[in-house]
């Protein structure tokens, strides 16, 4: 194989089955690598190389005595700081979490090390998963390997940014409106958003709970199916899980899609769309054709309100889920004569101005006399929307549409309006109000700009399988991710 | 009170917390246990840490069914749990998991014998919620405000806590705690809770008002809090409508407010006025999922709920003949109740000679040691061992109550304590009839008379034979040994 850094995680478990290489290699290569990009591009917040390279010493260890743990045994990962490290500093990106080290591992943790995937550390985000930027983050602004005046996308942006740039072939992120798949869009990786419910959240410091789900970002579409396997299946310790065994997302990956029927949206308007992000959509759902389709219309009346309900309901939940965050018990505690000045205080210092607008808003919606005309209502947008998703079902296999209106746009661009950065979410969050899965996949770079374009592809609840088998046709057809020109010249 | 009696009618609306006796807590696995080494008994979910998520215990959701069920309640077909915020230094997540407007049990009610004697008090709802840790505020007066600094205890956060609402059905402090007694002994009944006020396991809270008969509007709503025990509730209520008839006949206006009950002044005082009513920015926990309890699940538990106290009352009156006021002392606690039926059980002969002596001298020792009967050394079966003794006339009723005060004083079996104390009366004929002998050669004029048909002097030769054998000779023998001896 070529540089070990660009290897995809599926070819890496094969060079390490003929020992080919040793996962202290490839964890060396990758700390190498980290070491070679990481001033510019500013992905992790805590990198753990001596856990890594433990790690991957007791991983060749087991291969060496036959008792692998699983077929990516000794393949490192790297996780969005939102996921909770036992003994690892996990703060998801908020300076109100600065040093607290958590005393349990996120089941996400705890199954990916049940299979023996090394630890390459903790990533950048937006502060509790809030922002579609990366700068929201209270630390450290990542870039976009593809442009470093350019922003990642967000919430998951170092996820996103590491495997772009070749740092580790897969990472966790985590997506509540759009935050796994809008930065793979932005920087041209792989990004799935699978069914709420299929990932434990046991362990991710929660943002939007009925929202919040894990996923993974990779290279390649098999690698995301084998990550997203990896950690998949019911866990009781969240009452939210679906109660069912993990599925089967490997095998029929590459049967093809003659015959599926791939709806696009009606509602969804070209409007404030960029015309490179355009053009290479409408190539894509040519080529879904040509390689057996069939491309059908569907309406989804009431998905112009996604935005308006998901601004109503994802501050609500996070009004109450950062509430814990007082100073009292753990995490950044200021100074203050008596209880609510040292309350008000630690979180007048810890949050930042997202975080602060978001927490207003939802307590606002939450209230007496409000509750009804907004969170209520809000809910009922859901309702119609699960009910929309449910009719376009009925009609096709799948629903096809851009993963983000535009590509990586420049910091400091949207900062200034909350708005127009909340309109980078129009295509995702739907996904995450109906609870559906959602996969973002590199369907070339723009014409425009020469920088990467998403193709979004939106499955039932609990169909992933058709979901990756699509987008592994598309990607295998489009050849773009293993060429050269599907990686950033850093 | 009494002279204002006819003026005002005072209404008492009251919420009581219960703690669930489960082996795990609310929302995790940590043990549900009273005390221990603060903050032992933890873990990242009921320390409200980053990440961790509630999983609900199906046996706290089983407990508050047969609760409402034993409240005369209906059972909701779907129910869903609710978070309740606000900022509390012992709440880690500072928002409780409670429920709001669709509870688990609402409507039902409980029959209560107060002072206005039999009344029906409606039971708004329970509902199923966490508790809260504890805080411990050190310096100033003891509360948050002007304290140093505090302390924080979780090893609470987390109990499972049912919540029961009664309609403000009740009119005295007397019907309070007849309510709350009740209420008490259907909870032991059931098994679901320790129910001890002075741990906190059970409290009570209580809006009182007063107001002009004949008013359609109710009075200023007055909440107490800090009653520890029954007692107390009696106590702050008596004094809180003493309280308010006299603002009232003086002209004042009573405002709402929450006042705080002292156990050692027997005083209340204002804690905060409610010039505003919190926000509690109640919505659905998305952390987890409603539940619709199953008609067979629903019908399981209603067939596994016990006797209640008020059908165990009617059964005792039938089965025991016992009056009210006896009745009400044995069940206002079902352990004093199970433990007076074992007794009537392992005497086996008719139990209302068991029941006497657990009545007329049992209670006194009890109460003098202010006990409750099931705490005192005795087992059941001795009660029932120590009547058959008099029975059997080993010993006579008189020693009976002596066996009966060393019995509470050692726990022993009686028959033992009778022969350690030699009580055991002397039922061998030969050895009576030598002291009957001796007796009558001692009193001629005695025995004459009786020999001439004068049987009213037999007590008195029976009474002689008595203080020769120290009381040990059983008397009917000896009767009828003097009887036989001079008159056939």
């Amino acid at each position: 194989m070529g540089e070990l850094h660009w290897a995809s995680a599926t070819e890496l478990a094969r060079s390490l089955e003929t020992n080919e290489v040793s996962s202290v290699e490839i964890t060396q290569s990758l700390i190498d690598r980290a070491a070679a990009i990481e001033g510019e591009l500013q992905a992790y917040l805590l990198p753990t190389a001596d856990r890594a390279l433990t790690d991957a010493a007791a991983a060749d260890e087991r291969r060496a005595a036959g008792k692998s743990l699983s077929p990516y045994d000794g393949i490192p990962l790297a996780y969005k700081d939102l996921f909770v490290t036992k003994g690892i500093t996990s703060t998801s990106g908020s300076k109100i979490l600065a040093g607290y080290v958590p005393p349990y591992d996120a089941t996400v943790v705890a199954r990916c090390s049940e299979a023996g995937l090394p630890l390459l550390g903790k990533l950048n985000m937006d502060e509790f998963a809030m922002g579609s930027s990366g700068e929201n983050s209270g630390y450290q602004i990542t870039k976009n390997p593809w442009d470093f005046e350019r922003v990642p996308g967000g919430s998951s942006a170092g996820s996103a940014a590491l495997v772009a740039a070749g740092g580790a072939p897969w990472s966790w992120g985590t997506d509540t409106g759009g935050s796994i798949r809008q930065p793979a869009a932005l920087c041209g990786v792989v990004g799935v958003k699978p069914t709420y419910g299929l990932v434990s959240r046991y362990g991710m410091i929660a943002f939007a709970s009925s929202l919040d789900q894990a996923g993974p970002l990779t290279r390649s579409v098999r690698d995301a199916a084998a990550l997203l396997q990896i950690a998949a299946g019911h866990d009781p310790m969240d009452s939210t899980s679906i109660d069912q065994g993990a599925p089967d997302l490997l095998t029929g990956i590459d049967g093809g899609i003659a015959g599926m029927r791939i709806g696009l949206v009606k509602e969804f308007s070209t409007e404030g769309t960029d015309p490179g992000v355009r053009t290479r959509i409408e190539e894509a759902y040519t080529r879904l054709e040509k390689l057996g389709a069939s491309l059908e219309e569907v309406s989804l009346p009431s998905f112009e309100y996604g935005i308006s309900a998901y601004y109503l309901i994802a501050p609500a939940e996070c009004s109450a889920n950062l509430a814990r965050y007082d100073g009292v018990r753990y995490g950044l505690r200021s100074d203050g004569e008596d209880i609510i000045k040292m309350t008000s205080r630690t979180r007048a210092e810890g949050f930042g101005t997202e975080v602060k607008r978001r927490i207003m808003l939802g307590t606002y919606a939450l209230s007496a006399g409000y509750y009804d005309a907004y969170y209520g209502k809000a809910q009922k947008v859901r309702t119609l929307m699960i009910r929309d998703l449910a009719n376009a079902y009925s009609k096709v296999d799948l629903i096809a549409c851009p993963t983000s209106p535009t590509t990586a746009f420049k910091f400091g661009e949207k900062t200034a309006d909350p708005l127009s950065m909340y309109l980078s979410d129009i295509f995702t969050v739907p996904v995450n109000l109906a609870g559906n899965a959602g996969i973002s996949v590199p369907c070339g770079l723009s014409p425009d700009d020469g920088l990467p374009v998403g193709l979004q592809l939106i499955a039932k609840a609990l169909d992933e399988r058709t979901m990756f088998r699509a987008a592994y046709a598309f990607e295998q057809d489009l050849g773009f991710a293993s060429s050269d020109e599907g990686r950033p010249k850093l | 009170m009494t002279v204002t009696q006819d003026i005002y009618e005072t209404t008492v609306g009251l919420e009581m917390h219960v703690e669930l006796s489960t082996a795990s807590k609310m929302f995790c696995g940590c043990e549900v246990v009273f005390g221990g080494e603060p903050n032992t008994r933890t873990c990242p979910v009921c320390l409200g840490l980053p990440g961790s998520l509630p999983v609900a215990n199906e046996r706290a959701v089983e407990y508050t069914i047969k609760i409402g069920m034993a409240l005369n309640c209906q059972i909701a077909e779907h129910s869903l749990f609710h978070r309740k915020n606000y900022f509390y230094p012992d709440m880690p997540k500072n928002y409780q998991i409670s429920q709001y407007d669709l509870p688990l049990c609402y409507g039902g009610y409980v029959d209560i014998e107060g002072d206005f004697g039999r009344t029906r008090v409606g039971i708004t709802r329970v509902h199923l919620e966490e508790d809260t840790g504890k805080s411990i505020h050190i310096g100033g007066s003891g509360r948050i405000a002007d304290s140093d600094y505090s302390l924080e205890d979780f090893n609470r956060a987390g109990t499972p806590l049912v919540e029961i609402v009664s309609e403000p059905d009740i009119h005295s402090a007397e019907e309070a705690r007849a309510f709350v007694t009740e209420l008490r002994a259907i909870l032991e009944g059931l098994g679901v809770s320790d129910v001890r006020m002075e741990e906190g396991s059970l409290r009570v809270d209580a809006n009182i008002s007063v107001r002009r008969k004949g008013e359609t509007e109710h009075g200023a709503k007055v909440e107490v809090k800090n009653m520890n025990s029954v007692r107390s509730v009696a106590r702050a209520l008596e004094y809180e409508e003493r309280r308010q008839r006299k603002a009232l006949e003086s002209g004042e206006t009573l405002i709402q407010e929450t006042r705080h009950f002292d156990e050692k002044t027997g005083a209340t005082s204002s804690m905060r006025t409610k010039e505003y009513a919190f926000d509690y920015r109640y919505f659905p926990e998305p952390d987890l999922v409603p539940f619709e309890p199953s008609a067979e699940w629903v019908t399981s538990i209603r067939d596994s709920l016990p006797e209640s106290p008020a059908q165990r009352r009617a059964r005792f009156v039938d089965e025991y003949s016992l009056g009210e006021s006896d009745v009400g002392i044995l069940t206002a606690s079902v352990r004093t109740a199970d433990w007076f039926e074992a007794a009537a059980k392992a005497y086996e002969g008719d139990p209302k000679k068991v029941v006497n002596w657990i009545i007329a001298d049992l209670f006194g020792l009890v109460n003098e040691a202010g006990i409750q009967l099931h705490e005192s050394k005795i087992a059941p079966e001795q009660i029932a061992a120590l009547v058959r003794l008099v029975d059997s006339g080993a010993i006579s009723g008189k020693q009976a109550k002596l066996v009966l005060a060393d019995m509470f004083e050692t726990g022993d079996d009686p028959a033992e304590i009778t022969k350690r104390r030699g009580l055991e009366q002397v039922t061998d004929t030969a050895a009576i009839e030598s002291v009957v002998d001796e007796v009558i050669s001692e009193n001629p004029d005695a025995a004459d008379k009786v020999r001439a048909g004068n049987t009213g002097t037999i007590g008195f030769l029976v009474g002689q034979v008595m203080k020769k054998s120290r009381g040990q000779a059983n008397p009917q023998l000896v009767n009828e040994v003097l009887r036989t001896k001079l008159t056939s």
